[in-house]
């Protein structure tokens, strides 16, 4: 099977890992905190021979000052260096104004593409949201809440790639002449006699399969931030509502879910960003064939396969214009939150 | 604070870089240091290339640091972008490599090598397919051979099967194994970000078959189009051996594009048998090694070339081969070149198996470790029209487009018009440059 392949064995040769790793780990135990500890005194020292009224306006900045930095070379930089290429050439030499917008958007294949964007969009937030918030609830109410948790959780722990091998043996299809040992078909034939499916390769359910990877890794991680919100409310708020004789599924729909709309919208609209952003479980289990090609996906065959920066660049565009307002209304709703504390 | 790690270790990494390269050499023959090699080889095939290198850093103290990816093509043009390639890189799609030339990325290997033995101890058309422009850039070490029909003798011979000479054979026997009840092939096309390649073998065997190596050479170089009516011809060839609705092949479509291609031969070991020929390169005999109970080459499989489709073009091969680049001129990359084009250290890997078949005339045909692999050497070698895989000679997004063509033809045969000519659109912008 196609996943026992991808377990590489590792085979460790000490004498290069101890020569190439020592000098570094040396550098990083070392040279990261003098070199921290030299910034903050030499700057402090600078700092201080300033008037006394100006050094609190100057502090802030000489304290973020390295991070802007950073973040500029390493995010900002290349993200306007993107925008300003989409709008040249492949070569980057010809001004072509809209062109490759133009291009990708009346290319054949991109509607199918837009199309799974909006599936994962729709499903993938959703459905992460549902079974999170359903997971925090129920546990909430459980003795065995800490294992059940981490059980659900554990998926975040591992890469795409290695959660799109684990599926792949749930999803394995074997001809219907033989026994099924993909978990889904067996289930299928033996308990419900149906035909064994191609879950991957067969277009009515390959995207379904695919977003469901997805939730699967997410879940755990709505669960655990909506499970702290849940928390937060206050024991006597619910006490209160029991005595006056609300059930349980009115203080869950009058008072639980109200006081939780900050948490979920925030890790909502996270969630919409991670299904713009998804890449991986697509391109290991399909490549972006049977028509479950999705942006980023087609954003890179287009950067690695064809060497096309003209329209990479406008793929990439166009989903920096996708995830720019979800980001904003995150960013609101984040310090709505915070500011309630 | 995970990106000021990041930062620190680019740093540090930079500085290491340097100091490996103050290295010195030492006593004749020990060059010592290492070699970085970017490939493609995992488990058995990396086993034995393991095996390959060990004479090799014996002799000059070299050590091997090798990086295994699936996804070459993309490690390569970011490690180079990067401006930190490896010293050599096994088997980059030709594609890659002739941008990465172009691009000033890549040294040639013409005053490098010891051209005199090379000429010597190698076929012309082996050192002229590692040109560009004229100059040469690749060392193939080992070739494979495609278009080969796997099949097993004790299936063949219960049912009276012969095995086909001519095109007209191989109909005749399909047509006789469906009235019998049986399916006449496995096809698995299935391998990840790659699916769709095994069916693109088929239709390449085909065209050079079937149009000869003009139409070949034009039609990987971009100058025939996928719906000329060579090219569709052959489309409609290979739809012929699948049968309608891929009825000629065992599990139809579904089995098709949900079968790792490594396990598309196990339907010829079973009893009765899923099906009864499984079409595949000389390599596949390493996956067979895989299989539970394990099949005895001779005894439980024999292979037989896929027969000429026109009489016209007899002999004709698509032979594919293992390909090495200096992505980095060092003593020790250098070293290791020299060292992969001579006799012995090809002939590390044909003794270990693996339908790997020895470029370097001067191994022997006796070292092949069983008939099989022997009988395959001796077609290499008496290839008529030889001409390497199109897939890989074409541009990455050609070839992509051709893999999922594959699947698109094989899941809808009827579909055959708008797949040739959205692959004629693909074509027009693919071998574009700007």
């Amino acid at each position: 099977m196609a996943g026992l392949r991808l377990i590489v064995r590792l085979q460790v040769d000490w004498q290069t890992l101890l020569t190439v790793n020592l000098p570094i780990l040396l550098f990083v135990i070392i040279g990261v905190p003098l070199v921290l500890i030299g910034y903050i005194l030499g700057t402090e020292f600078l700092v201080k021979r300033l008037p006394k009224r100006s050094q609190p306006s100057f502090r802030p900045w000489v304290w973020v000052g390295p991070a802007i930095v950073f973040v500029g070379l390493i995010l900002v930089y290349p993200m306007i260096g993107t925008v300003v290429r989409s709008f040249f050439d492949r070569g980057g030499n010809g001004f072509v104004g809209f062109g490759n917008f133009v291009r990708m958007l009346t290319d054949p294949g991109i509607l199918i593409v837009l199309r799974n964007n909006l599936l994962w969009l729709l499903l993938y937030p959703g459905l992460v949201l549902i079974f999170g918030l359903l997971l925090a609830v129920l546990s909430d109410r459980v003795k065995y809440e800490k294992p059940v948790k981490s059980l659900i959780f554990m998926p975040m722990a591992i890469s795409f790639v290695a959660m799109a091998v684990i599926w792949q043996f749930v999803y394995y299809y074997r001809p219907p002449d033989v026994p099924q040992t993909g978990t889904l078909n067996a289930i299928l034939v033996n308990l419900f006699h149906g035909q064994p499916i191609t879950w991957i390769q067969d277009t009515r359910f390959n995207n379904f399969a695919l977003i469901l990877i997805g939730v699967w890794g997410g879940t755990g991680f709505a669960m655990v931030i909506l499970s702290a919100a849940l928390k937060g409310i206050p024991g006597e708020l619910l006490e209160a509502a029991r005595v006056d004789g609300a059930t349980e599924v009115t203080i869950f729909r009058r008072i639980i879910l109200p006081l939780m709309m900050p948490t979920i919208v925030v890790v909502g609209t996270t969630m919409v960003i991670f299904a713009l952003k998804a890449f991986d479980v697509v391109y290991v289990m399909t490549a972006g064939n049977y028509n479950t090609d999705i942006l980023a996906r087609r954003m890179y065959s287009e950067l690695y396969n064809a060497g096309n920066n003209a329209n990479a660049s406008a793929l990439a565009v166009i989903l920096l214009l996708a995830v720019v307002p979800v980001l904003i209304f995150n960013l609101r709703q984040f310090r709505a939150v915070e500011a309630r504390r | 604070m995970g990106r000021l790690i990041r930062i620190v270790a680019l740093i540090s990494s930079a500085v290491l870089g340097l100091a490996a390269c103050g290295g010195s050499s030492t006593a004749s023959g020990q060059i010592g240091g290492t070699v970085h090699i970017l490939g493609t080889w995992t488990g058995a095939e990396k086993d034995s290339f393991d095996a390959v290198m060990a004479p090799f850093t014996a002799q000059t103290g070299v050590k091997i640091s090798f990086e295994a990816t699936r996804d070459l093509d993309a490690i390569l043009q970011t490690k180079v972008a990067a401006g930190n390639p490896p010293d050599v890189t096994g088997a980059p799609g030709i594609g890659t490599l002739i941008k990465l030339v172009q691009a000033g990325k890549i040294p040639t290997l013409e005053d490098k090598l010891d051209m005199n033995a090379l000429n010597a101890q190698y076929g012309a058309d082996w050192i002229n397919l590692g040109k560009i422009n004229g100059k040469l850039y690749t060392l193939y070490a080992w070739a494979a051979l495609k278009g080969l029909v796997w099949y097993d003798p004790k299936a063949f011979a219960a049912k009276g099967y012969t095995v086909p000479k001519t095109w007209d054979d191989l109909i005749a026997l399909q047509t006789k194994i469906r009235s019998d009840g049986g399916r006449p092939w496995c096809v698995a096309l299935e391998s990840q970000a790659a699916s769709g390649w095994p069916g693109s073998d088929w239709v390449k065997e085909i065209v050079l078959s079937q149009s000869g190596g003009t139409v070949y050479d034009n039609w990987w170089m971009g100058k025939q189009t996928w719906s000329s009516p060579e090219i569709k011809q052959a489309w409609k060839t290979w739809g012929q051996i699948l049968g309608a609705n891929d009825s000629n092949v065992y599990g139809g479509s579904q089995y098709m594009v949900a079968t790792t291609f490594g396990d598309g031969g196990q339907g010829l070991f079973t009893s009765p048998p899923k099906c009864y020929m499984f079409n595949q390169g000389s390599f596949i005999t390493s996956f067979f090694d895989g299989y539970t109970p394990k099949p005895t080459a001779g005894a439980d499989y024999a292979v037989f070339p896929l027969p000429d489709v026109n009489s016209a073009n007899v002999g004709a091969h698509v032979l594919a081969g293992d390909a090495f680049v200096m992505t980095k001129d060092t003593p020790q990359a250098r070293a290791l070149l020299k060292y992969l084009a001579t006799a012995p250290a090809q002939d590390i890997w044909v003794k270990r198996g693996g339908g790997k078949i020895a470029i370097n005339k001067q191994v022997s045909l006796d070292d092949y470790p069983d008939p099989i692999s022997k009988s395959l050497a001796q077609v290499v070698v008496t290839t008529k029209i030889g001409r390497y895989d199109a897939g890989d000679l074409m541009p990455s997004d050609m070839r992509n487009a051709y893999w999922s063509a594959i699947l698109k033809f094989v899941q809808n045969q009827n579909q055959l018009d708008t797949i040739l000519a959205d692959l004629d659109k693909v074509q027009k912008t693919a071998y574009a440059t700007s």
